[in-house]
């Protein structure tokens, strides 16, 4: 652990602040200075080892914060100052809520003195930030830093992760006291449930050794127990079909032969068929979140459901399981293992292979070989050319659509977006983040025209930081999303989805980004590979089919059953 | 929401806010608070709280998970009513217009046992503990005279 204070010396809170990030181990910040957190500023003078990355909109530090995050598996941190510099982070704290990112707000906030008086910038994000939070700060003694830090980036990662405000008065930055570091979270360490009991292992070993059509359902919180391989050992040992959550993708290498694709309202056929038929549906380290299970009355209907999750109010609350197990994916499969007999599962595993011919069929061929540019030749094309290995930070709308379907993760942790808040224009910043956290990743942003408007400002961030990334934006001169929505279920009113876009070639030289557009698959081609040859971030401009829908999909209120696979059967 | 009236017994950390935080889940999780009652526990710095709503067993369960999550949160459980004993403290100021009326009303005191814990020329403040239930009868009873204000603080509960 790197240090600079001595225990007992006495500094301002500003340097107090600063010394608990480098113990922390943070190597990159992510902010916006102001008034209310100059002193902070003052104080990152002396600590050179805390890079500073100067965003252009707080939203971005907030959401470069969760890509830092996402890829280092520490807590990502921005900076803001008070009032609108702190509600400016609220989106990306809602998004690092509902997706489990552990990322460490830090807030200015006016002096004591004046808190509750509406003075100048003052807002108070105590309240604001409270929904949207797994717990906050209001700091106003200097002497209480320490400790507060310690607790908070302890909450961030522990057990469910997600996103911590620390809020600091300015005069707690700015007045003196002793600096006095402990750690001292046994209390809350002591509440987490990480492992399974014996009989709850036999339990699960039980329903599985006895299932007929097992069937795996993992997400984001297998990845966030760092280890993708114990599943796919428990997969292996009785031949259980994995489909991975959007959130999940890339835990498993998707050419693995149990690898059946991603359930939900745009999955792939065969995940959202086999809940339908599976006699044991092991759920790991997800949340049956709606999209995944569309109608959860018509969810699963034969399953015995097992449900393992850290978070235990997760066990539940949208799904009742027939055994619920509190414990981290990692830690509870690894102590399963044993209790499994070796099984092979031939009949059933043919079943996702009709499946899987059934999409193929009806959608990815036609997909992969239409005469016009489209969004899935593209995400394939960057697959192709970087092995199935590149880290995708993928934005919100039909393009994210597009690259959860047709990049085949084989990197493990490589597959990174908004999934829980949906979040348009995450991308931009969160792929910077996601560079910047670990450099040795070639990560492509693959954005649409509507949500890299929504952080644009973070090119000029990009830039001045050399951040080597790689944006593929997916331009079909719509909201296609919305578009898609409005043309299957609202009669074709096209109502306010058609964007008359700026000149992105112009944009990106005005930002001094290197840039090409392609529209074509031949230039599409040749772009991706100038693209990954030329040194610093690259913008390539996919001139995409305008009118293109993203298929399957399940109709909103429907049950999984009801999966629509191509166009043709919706009429 | 529908369900039986439920018991949601928490204990947390008396810091600034700290009730904020859980109202605040009650609502975020579409719960409307029946009656809520806070005050010290027998643990220095430890506050607890009887919260009760409506709501089916699933439903309270679940909700009472949440509340564990909250990082200022010891403890917090749900019990079904014959586990607790329970009580609520009513006050009441009542018009006082004559010596009789004076007697009828400390007659109806008397069967509820209470106590006129504050005599005035013209009212008096009358306290009554009990189950709703009592509140209740006692509130009725006493609509006969003329009630200048009524408080009553919601359930309280110890473990039998
Ligand atoms: C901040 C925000 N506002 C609105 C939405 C609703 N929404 C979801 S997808 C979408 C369209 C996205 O358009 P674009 O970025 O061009 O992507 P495309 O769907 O065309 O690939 C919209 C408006 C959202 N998800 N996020
Ligand atoms: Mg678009």
């Amino acid at each position: 652990m790197k240090t600079r204070l001595k225990t007992g010396q006495k500094v301002q809170g500003a340097e107090i602040i600063c010394e608990c990030l480098l113990r922390a181990g943070v190597t990159a910040i992510f902010g916006y200075p102001g008034g209310a957190n100059i002193p902070i500023y003052d104080a990152l003078y002396k600590y050179p080892e805390l890079r500073h990355v100067l965003v252009r909109h707080e939203q971005g530090a907030a959401h470069a914060a969760e890509g830092y995050a996402w890829v280092t598996g520490r807590p990502g941190v921005c900076f803001a100052t008070s009032g609108p510099g702190a509600t400016n982070l609220v989106t990306g704290l809602a998004d690092a809520m509902l997706d489990s990112i552990p990322i460490v707000a830090i807030t200015g906030q006016v002096p004591s003195s004046l808190l509750g008086t509406d003075a100048f910038q003052e807002a108070d994000m105590l309240g604001v930030t409270l929904p949207v939070t797994k717990h906050n700060y209001l700091v106003t003694k200097t002497e209480d830093i320490a400790s507060v830090f310690s607790e908070a980036f302890f909450l961030a990662v522990s057990g469910r992760p997600g996103p911590v405000l620390i809020d600091i008065t300015k005069d707690a930055q700015v007045n003196y006291a002793q600096f006095q570091y402990k750690e001292n979270n046994e209390h809350l360490k002591n509440r987490l449930k990480l492992t399974a009991t014996k009989e709850e292992l036999a339990e699960i070993a039980d329903l599985l050794n006895n299932a007929e059509r097992p069937l795996i359902v993992a997400g984001h919180g297998v990845l966030l127990s760092g280890d993708g391989k114990t599943l796919l050992s428990v997969a292996e040992k009785q031949d259980i079909p994995v489909t991975l959550t959007q959130l999940g993708l890339s835990t498993i290498p998707q050419n693995h032969p149990l690898y059946m694709g991603m359930p939900g309202m745009h999955g792939n056929v065969a995940a959202n068929r086999a809940p339908l038929e599976t006699d044991v549906l092991l759920a790991v380290g997800m949340r049956f979140h709606d999209r995944v299970t569309s109608k959860t009355s018509l969810y699963a209907p034969q399953a015995k459901i097992i449900h393992i999750d850290i978070d235990p109010s997760e066990i539940g609350k949208n799904i009742m399981p027939a055994l619920g197990v509190v414990g981290d994916a990692k830690l509870v499969l690894k102590q399963l293992l044993p209790f499994l007999q070796q099984k092979k599962n031939p009949l059933w595993l043919k079943k996702f292979e009709v499946w899987k011919k059934e999409e193929k069929d009806k959608v990815f061929t036609k997909e992969l070989e239409s005469p016009k540019l489209k969004s899935a030749q593209v995400i394939n094309e960057i697959a192709r050319q970087t092995d199935f290995e590149a880290t995708i930070v993928a934005d919100v709308g039909q393009n994210q659509m597009y690259a959860a379907r047709y990049y085949q993760y084989r990197k493990y942790n490589s597959h990174f977006t908004s999934g829980g808040l949906g979040t348009m224009g995450f991308a931009l910043p969160a792929g910077m983040g996601a560079k910047l956290g670990d450099p040795a990743r070639e990560v492509w942003i693959t954005i649409g025209d509507g949500g890299i408007q929504m952080t644009l400002q973070e090119l000029a961030t990009i830039v001045q930081e050399k951040t080597e990334v790689k944006i593929a934006l997916l331009n079909n001169n719509y909201l296609g999303m919305v578009r898609q929505w409005q043309e299957l279920f609202y009669k074709g009113n096209y109502s306010e989805v058609q964007l008359k876009n700026p000149d992105f070639q112009k944009l990106c030289e005005g930002f001094g980004i290197k840039s090409l557009k392609a529209k074509n698959l031949r230039q599409a081609r040749e772009a991706i590979g100038i693209a990954r040859k030329t040194r610093g971030p690259f913008l390539i401009e996919f001139v995409v089919q305008a009118e293109e829908n993203v298929f399957p999909m399940i109709p909103a209120g429907a049950g999984i059953g009801e999966m629509v696979v191509s166009k043709e059967e919706l009429k | 929401m529908s369900g039986e009236l439920s018991n949601i017994i928490i204990w947390a950390e008396n810091k600034p806010g700290v009730f904020f935080r859980i109202l605040w889940l009650f609502r975020r999780k579409q719960f409307n608070i029946e009656s809520a009652t806070v005050g010290h526990s027998e643990t220095p710095g430890i506050s607890r709280f009887t919260i009760t709503v409506y709501g089916h067993h699933e439903q309270i369960t679940n909700m009472v998970k949440q509340v564990r999550k909250l990082v200022n949160v010891v403890k917090a459980e749900s019990l079904q009513s014959e586990m607790l004993v329970l009580r609520e403290l009513a006050l009441m100021k009542v018009a006082v217009k004559n010596v009789r009326e004076k007697s009828n009303i400390l007659r109806v005191i008397e069967h509820f046992r209470g106590r006129c814990i504050n005599m005035a020329k013209n009212s008096l403040i009358i306290e009554v503990t009990g189950d709703e239930n009592k509140i209740d009868a006692f509130y009725e009873n006493m609509k006969d005279f003329v009630m200048l204000e009524f408080v009553r603080t919601g359930r309280t509960a110890l473990f039998k």
